[in-house]
């Protein structure tokens, strides 16, 4: 009896893999296995990330709780933390650099696949490309040795000539702050949002142009009426993409925004940015509650990111559902 | 069937070989960025000496190195700052601080029509790093410096904004010789709340917007002065004498308080006694655990500590740091037998 349960255990084990061997060399079911598991694994790294980041900020979270947000002093002395200047400039110079990238990297991709020759479309292509390839901390030097001397002596002072009577422009003229920070970030991000919504319009349907010309549009009528509103959502998709990358850029923020926790009306003022802090004072934080608060941060960028990509996504099945209802 | 057995008895093998190929020693190490470059010096030059000793340095930063040690995921650390009595507590086992080399924190500054190193009282400093002295033809300012035209222009602060250990230098010793400053700041750390001031990022951020910021002040690493040939002001000591920063100058201030230190070598050296020590001075430590269960490990360590406090000592100058002082040398070395 003993010897016959021990044997036929691993037989029927065996049998039983090799039916499932026999199983997996098709392919099918194989390949549906391994990329549901490739698949699974990014769900598990964003589960695992936020909990990681949940479980560190504990002590900062308990001690602070809601007032971390709105509170400006951080102090790793005294052990006071508020993320609220850090938030601000994250969001300030994020909106500087859209408002300035957004029209520019549109108009470009719609000069790219509509109106250019395709040689000088493909060429100009490939630079683009290979500006969004280049690190951001080249970005940062080359603005800390050119744009900021810029800003202090040419810029800055001409803002606050023509336009000091705004709130947006007083203050000293450091070369430093929100300002130049937005205009790095949307160089940056530039290359982003043209090459993305060029591959976006290019991929309108040739129909949809030659029905419209067909039509008796003029050319630009057709180019914005028709191919830019049919690849409306992937042009979104596109400024969100860049949106996440200002959010997230930590480099080429700290080398020009000053690095001053501090929120101000005027776009000239030194600020700071949740990543920079981050990557500046990690490293050295000895103190328990100062890494907490600097994790704690960390998940502020996560949830600022979450939400501001689903407000894109309602933005963009919002917009979808108008374009449908003006093509009928 | 055959296929996969095939495959897992060659990964066997490999592992087998891998393992096989030891015999050096490695050692983990993590810690402080400022005195890297020499650590990773000392280690290469050991190793040439011990071909079989092997150890990795990962610059990571002081927090970094002294959370290492404590979870026991390094051999030893290192740190820019003393371990505090709360985080020697958090460690299970007992740690010794052992100083290797000095550093130093130096005034730097860009102001318009003055090319000549300029001279500080504490106080100035102080007062200039609070906010509460704005001009720069400031009397606190000018009277140290006679024959010096400042203009009448406002200061600008620079200071770092990555937690560092040359800002926990500079803020000790503001905070030893202003009152005010430790009252406001709350003393010594790697990165405070600045009262006023711009932050860049690092030696080079801080040289660079002190370079295009006219009329600006801040604080850089002395070795980094040294190689890169910036201008720097004088800083008068406890004696009263205005002090320019030196390889020299730094190690007098180790010297001058050798005669006070504890036996843990936990100490801060700024402003310290001594006609010419230079006041904004402070030791890097090594991090060593007091009890090594590995043997073989011990001694390594042991004779590297030795190997470092005589002919290590000699690597300093070339890379500009400042050496240790023969009566701290001397404890140290005394020190070393309390590892066991």
């Amino acid at each position: 009896m003993a010897t016959l349960s021990t044997t036929a255990g691993p037989v029927r084990q065996i049998s039983r893999s090799r039916a499932l061997l026999n199983l997996l060399r098709d392919g099918d079911e194989l390949a549906h296995a391994v990329t549901l598991t490739f698949g699974a694994s990014i769900l598990v790294i964003t589960f695992l990330l936020i909990y990681e980041l949940w479980i560190h900020s504990t002590l900062s979270r308990q001690k602070f709780g809601f007032s971390f947000f709105f509170t400006s002093t951080w102090d790793p002395n005294f052990g006071q933390f508020g993320s609220w200047p850090f938030i601000y400039g994250t969001l300030v110079t994020t909106a500087i650099s859209l408002i300035i990238a957004v029209p520019l990297g549109i108009g470009a991709a719609i000069f790219l696949s509509e109106l250019a020759p395709p040689k000088l479309s493909r060429g100009l292509s490939f630079v683009i490309d290979l500006l969004a390839a280049v690190p951001s901390v080249i970005y940062g030097l080359l603005a800390v040795f050119t744009l900021v001397p810029l800003m202090r002596h040419t810029i800055e002072p001409f803002l606050k000539r023509n336009l000091g009577f705004l709130p947006l422009f007083k203050g000293p003229a450091y070369g430093v702050g929100f300002l130049t920070a937005g205009i790095v970030l949307a160089v940056m991000i530039v290359p982003y949002i043209i090459s993305v919504s060029r591959e976006v319009l290019l991929a309108v349907p040739q129909d949809q142009r030659e029905a419209s010309l067909g039509l008796g549009a003029t050319r630009w009528e057709t180019t914005w009426k028709v191919v830019v509103s049919y690849a409306g959502a992937g042009i979104m998709g596109s400024v969100f993409l860049s949106m996440a990358r200002a959010l997230g850029e930590t480099m080429a923020v700290t080398m020009v925004i000053g690095n001053q926790p501090k929120v101000a009306a005027s776009l000239l003022s030194p600020g700071y940015s949740i990543a920079s802090v981050i990557a500046n004072e990690f490293a050295e934080a000895t103190a328990d509650l100062h890494l907490s608060a600097l994790t704690e941060l960390g998940l502020v960028l996560l949830a600022l990111t979450l939400v501001l990509n689903g407000m894109a996504r309602v933005l963009i099945i919002m917009t979808a559902r108008k374009g449908s209802g003006v093509a009928q | 069937m055959k296929k996969p057995l095939l495959i897992v008895s060659l990964c066997l093998g490999i592992a087998g070989l891998v393992a096989a190929q030891g015999g050096t020693v490695q050692l983990q190490a993590a810690g402080a960025t400022f005195p890297a470059p020499i650590y990773t010096k000392w280690f290469d030059a050991y190793k040439k000496i011990n071909p079989k000793i092997e150890v990795n340095y990962q610059p990571i930063g002081s927090g970094g190195g002294i959370r290492q040690l404590i979870a026991k995921t390094v051999d030893f650390g290192a740190s820019d700052g003393p371990m505090t009595d709360d985080q020697l507590k958090q460690a299970p086992f007992k740690i010794l601080h052992f100083p290797t080399v000095l550093g130093a924190a130096v005034p730097s500054y860009n102001i318009d029509g003055v090319n000549t190193p300029l001279k500080f009282t504490g106080k100035a400093l102080a007062g200039i790093f609070l906010g509460s002295i704005n001009k720069w033809n400031d009397p606190e300012i000018t009277k140290a410096n006679p024959g010096v035209k400042f203009p009448a222009e406002d200061i600008v602060v620079i200071h770092r904004s990555d937690g560092s250990g040359t800002t926990y230098i500079w803020t000790d010793f503001l905070s030893k010789v202003s009152p005010e400053w430790k009252a406001k700041t709350g003393g010594p750390n790697t990165a405070i709340n600045w009262p006023t001031g711009l932050g860049g990022a690092k030696s080079e951020g801080v040289a660079g917007l002190l370079k295009q910021t006219p009329n600006s002040i801040g604080y850089i690493e002395l070795t980094y002065a040294i190689q890169n040939g910036i201008l720097y002001g004088d800083v008068q000591n406890s004696a009263g004498n205005f002090v320019k920063a030196t390889l020299a100058s730094v190690s007098e201030a180790a010297a001058g308080a050798a005669k006070d230190m504890p036996d843990d070598f936990r100490v801060s050296i700024t402003n310290a006694p001594g006609k010419n020590a230079y006041p904004i001075s402070s030791f890097t430590w090594l991090l060593v655990p007091a009890q090594i269960q590995d043997t073989g490990k011990r001694e390594i360590l042991k004779g590297f500590l030795n190997w470092m406090l005589k002919d290590g000592q000699g690597y300093c100058e070339g890379l500009a740091y400042a050496k240790l002082p023969p009566p701290v040398v001397a404890k140290e070395a005394k020190a070393i037998s309390l590892i066991q």
